[in-house]
């Protein structure tokens, strides 16, 4: 699985790499998921620079993340996004819901 | 409109064929002479079309998914991804943003994104028989670039 996790006082870095289509999502979420619930950091910052192709299944699993950080009063970064993913993300108005560098 | 190259790939609704799809697309298009961000584009609208295929035409089972790339004249690419699935009983209602009945796995976002990155999109379905997705998108020539 093609995610990094590192963590520095209460915030969790996650750096996810590669496409992130339908086929990676439910696996990158599941371990997004369990990063979360284990650490319960204060800020997540999920780090885009390893990502070389994003659709919509990529969106599914940053508005999981952030669905997940509510509950425990975390919030959520994007940072270090790929032009394509930008665009993707652009285009579905997440910078609305999301924190996005 | 007479097409000028035309090539269909039929593949199975496996997830592992997304990525075959938009790699298939994106060499089709590789004789327009695109743009690397035209090349993104197109592999995104291909992506965002293959898996509603994957996820929604077939929900309990295997079937066929008809990739058919065309060319016009002009630099026209068009694109129809085309199953005989279950159909979408709704399709203004599909193609709505955020409207989805795939879980929090999906974001409703997949028509609005083709609908952004193409120049037209165009949604044919008939429950119980299948749907069909056709996107176009015109590739600029580039200045000094071959004729």
């Amino acid at each position: 699985m093609p995610i990094t996790v590192t963590s520095r006082d209460s915030a969790l870095t996650i750096a996810l790499s590669g496409e992130i289509d339908h086929q990676v999502a439910r696996e990158m979420m599941d371990s997004i998921t369990d990063a979360i619930a284990t650490r319960l950091p204060a800020q997540l910052v999920l780090d885009l620079s390893g990502v070389t192709f994003m659709d919509s299944s990529g969106i599914a699993v940053l508005l999981r993340a952030r669905r997940q950080l509510a509950h425990s009063g975390g919030a959520l970064r994007v940072v270090n996004i790929p032009a394509q993913a930008r665009r993707v993300l652009d285009a579905a108005g997440i910078g609305r819901l999301i924190s996005l560098d | 409109m007479k097409a000028i190259d035309q090539v269909t790939v039929t593949f199975t609704s496996r997830s592992a064929n997304e990525g075959f799809a938009r790699a298939c697309a994106a060499c089709f298009a590789a004789q327009l002479d695109p743009t690397l961000d035209e090349v993104a584009d197109i592999k995104t609208a291909v992506s965002e079309a293959v898996t509603n295929a994957v996820v929604h035409a077939y929900p309990d089972c295997l079937g066929q998914i008809a990739m058919r790339l065309r060319l016009f004249d002009g630099g026209v690419l068009e694109i129809q991804v085309k199953d005989s699935g279950v159909g979408i009983p709704d399709v203004e209602q599909a193609r709505t943003p955020l409207f989805t009945t795939g879980g929090e796995e999906r974001s409703g976002m997949g028509f609005t994104i083709m609908e952004s990155f193409m120049d037209g999109l165009k949604v044919r379905s008939q429950p119980g028989k299948g749907t069909a997705v056709t996107m176009r998108k015109r590739i600029a020539r580039r200045a000094g670039a071959p004729k």
